[in-house]
């Protein structure tokens, strides 16, 4: 039942077409056989344990792993943002976010970018200056900025300490319903997946095992009873007993 | 808001403190220069070994007044800056080949290391005997010292620049001069600037040896002169201007460094 997804997505054109995708370093194989379609405006979460390619799958979609074999079409202006902020040092938060911006007023529209992420005021902020959390709101608005019709973010949140995930998960959410991008989300946290992605891919050992939608109006509940339930089901096909 | 506030007083203390110890600091100069002029009065030191502060004063003011002090550190100067200024494009354009492909690097960098290991000061009658006695040898020896230690400190700079960095240049699709001018020239920048002050201090080293040797004019010329007619003071004054000349370059180079790096040096909390 929570299979169908995949047709169900594909109104209109999508934003993502993989098939047949697969990525190997050498003998090893990362990914293969890789089927998927993200629709415009789709959040789609993908979990998996370390190690079984879901950053190898952000990387072929970003761009920045040119070995993959099989067919692709991605978004036409994707933005990432990693599991650490990667903001130049050497520029303040506006120019950071203003990196390659060319059309319009680059300058305006970085400081409208940065007062959406909440830190208006800190334009001329060098990163180091800046918290972990609002170094990564940084990196958030400088993804935005370009207004992507495909966002990748590769644990994101993975750095930050609990209370000031919590704040980022929130920001994401509204963000995303401000500028509606296609997602794709690559987390280790079944929780968080739930509380922000329509759509929730498993992938092991380089494939992906399990595709399911998921309809609960945002924002949604930690303690929402639908979700409690799908967490522990995601949680035993990834392999872990959620008993402890 | 708490964890921003508290720098605040470590900076106040961070300004108070020099004061006391720059007065320190000024102190026991001062006190070896008073003892060398009482050792200079009293006839322990002879005059003709080292002549007294006052008397280095009176000498230099005696040479600013027939105008050739001015005229030998204004020749000394120009060989210096035109050295520097040749050594420093070819360290620049070298390093950057050498250090952003790896096939510049196979043909520029084995070249670099032979020169690297010869010593420079044993060049000089090489040099006399393939470019004369004129200003090219002096010229060259100065942009041999300087364009090793900046040539290797750039290739290093260029090497770790951050290859996370280079990826978002990617994401972000930036032109070819945009990940040039944001994130490799920032990147190397601190590296650079080390090698750059090694480079001015190589300058002055060569350009003193280089002058010598024989030279016609300039701070050396001046310096030999004096010897030919024992006058110490003279050596002496000469020897005060080329410390002062590097002092001052070197503080140059500083403001700059301390104006270019200011990401990296900005209080936590502004």
């Amino acid at each position: 039942m929570t299979a169908t997804a995949r047709s169900a997505a594909t109104a209109s054109e999508p934003v993502v077409r993989l098939r047949g995708a697969g990525r190997s370093f050498g003998d090893n194989v990362v990914l293969h056989g890789i089927d998927l379609d993200i629709a415009p405006g789709e959040f789609v979460a993908v979990l998996g344990r370390s190690g079984c390619g879901k950053t190898t799958l952000l990387r072929l979609l970003a761009g920045l792993d040119r070995g993959m074999t099989g067919e692709m079409r991605t978004g036409r202006e994707p933005a990432v943002v990693f599991q650490d902020p990667r903001l130049l040092p050497w520029r303040t938060a506006l120019q950071n976010v203003a990196l390659g911006l060319r059309d319009g007023d680059p300058k305006a529209r970085a400081t409208a970018a940065l007062a959406e992420v909440g830190l208006a005021g800190r334009e001329r902020a060098w990163p180091r200056q800046l918290s972990g959390g609002q170094r990564q709101r940084v990196a958030l608005a400088r993804a935005l900025v370009r207004e992507p019709d495909l966002l990748l973010l590769d644990e994101p949140f993975s750095a930050l300490d609990a209370l000031t995930r919590v704040s980022a998960q929130r920001l994401v959410r509204e963000l995303w319903e401000l500028h509606r991008p296609a997602v794709l989300f690559v987390t280790h946290d079944v929780e968080e997946a739930l509380l922000l992605a329509d759509r929730t891919l498993l992938i092991e050992r380089g494939a992906i095992i399990h595709d399911e939608r998921f309809d609960v109006p945002r924002p949604r509940r930690r303690d929402d009873p639908e979700l409690v339930a799908r967490r522990t089901d995601l949680l035993r096909r990834l392999g872990v007993d959620d008993a402890e | 808001m708490t964890a921003l506030a508290t720098p605040q007083p470590r900076a106040a203390r961070r300004v108070r403190r020099p004061r006391r110890t720059t007065i320190v600091r000024w102190l026991s100069p001062l006190v070896i220069l008073l003892l060398w002029q009482l050792a200079s009065s009293s006839g322990v030191l002879d005059e003709r070994t080292l002549a007294s502060p006052l008397e280095l004063a009176r000498t230099a003011g005696d040479l600013i007044d027939s105008g050739q002090l001015q005229d030998a550190i204004g020749v000394s100067l120009r060989r210096a800056l035109v050295g520097l200024l040749i050594g420093s494009v070819a360290a620049i354009v070298l390093g950057t080949i050498a250090g952003l492909s790896k096939l510049g690097d196979a043909v520029v960098d084995p070249p670099m290391q032979m020169v690297r290991t010869l010593p420079l000061f044993g060049l000089v009658p090489l040099f006399i005997l393939w470019f004369g006695i004129g200003e090219t040898p002096k010229v060259l020896l100065i942009a041999l010292g300087v364009v090793i230690p900046l040539y290797l400190n750039l290739v290093a700079a260029l090497r770790s620049i951050d290859p996370e960095l280079i990826e978002v240049a990617r994401t972000l699709r930036l032109t070819r001069w945009e990940r040039a001018r944001h994130i490799i020239i920032p990147g190397a920048l601190p590296g650079a600037l080390v090698g750059f002050r090694q480079s001015l201090g190589i300058a002055w080293l060569a350009l003193i040896v280089a002058e010598q040797v024989n030279a016609g004019a300039g701070l050396g010329f001046m310096v030999n002169n004096a010897r030919d007619v024992l006058r110490t003071d003279i050596i002496v004054v000469g020897l005060l201007c080329y410390a002062a000349l590097g002092l001052l370059t070197d503080s140059i180079v500083r403001v700059l460094e301390k104006r270019a790096l200011r990401w990296r040096d900005s209080e936590l909390a502004a």
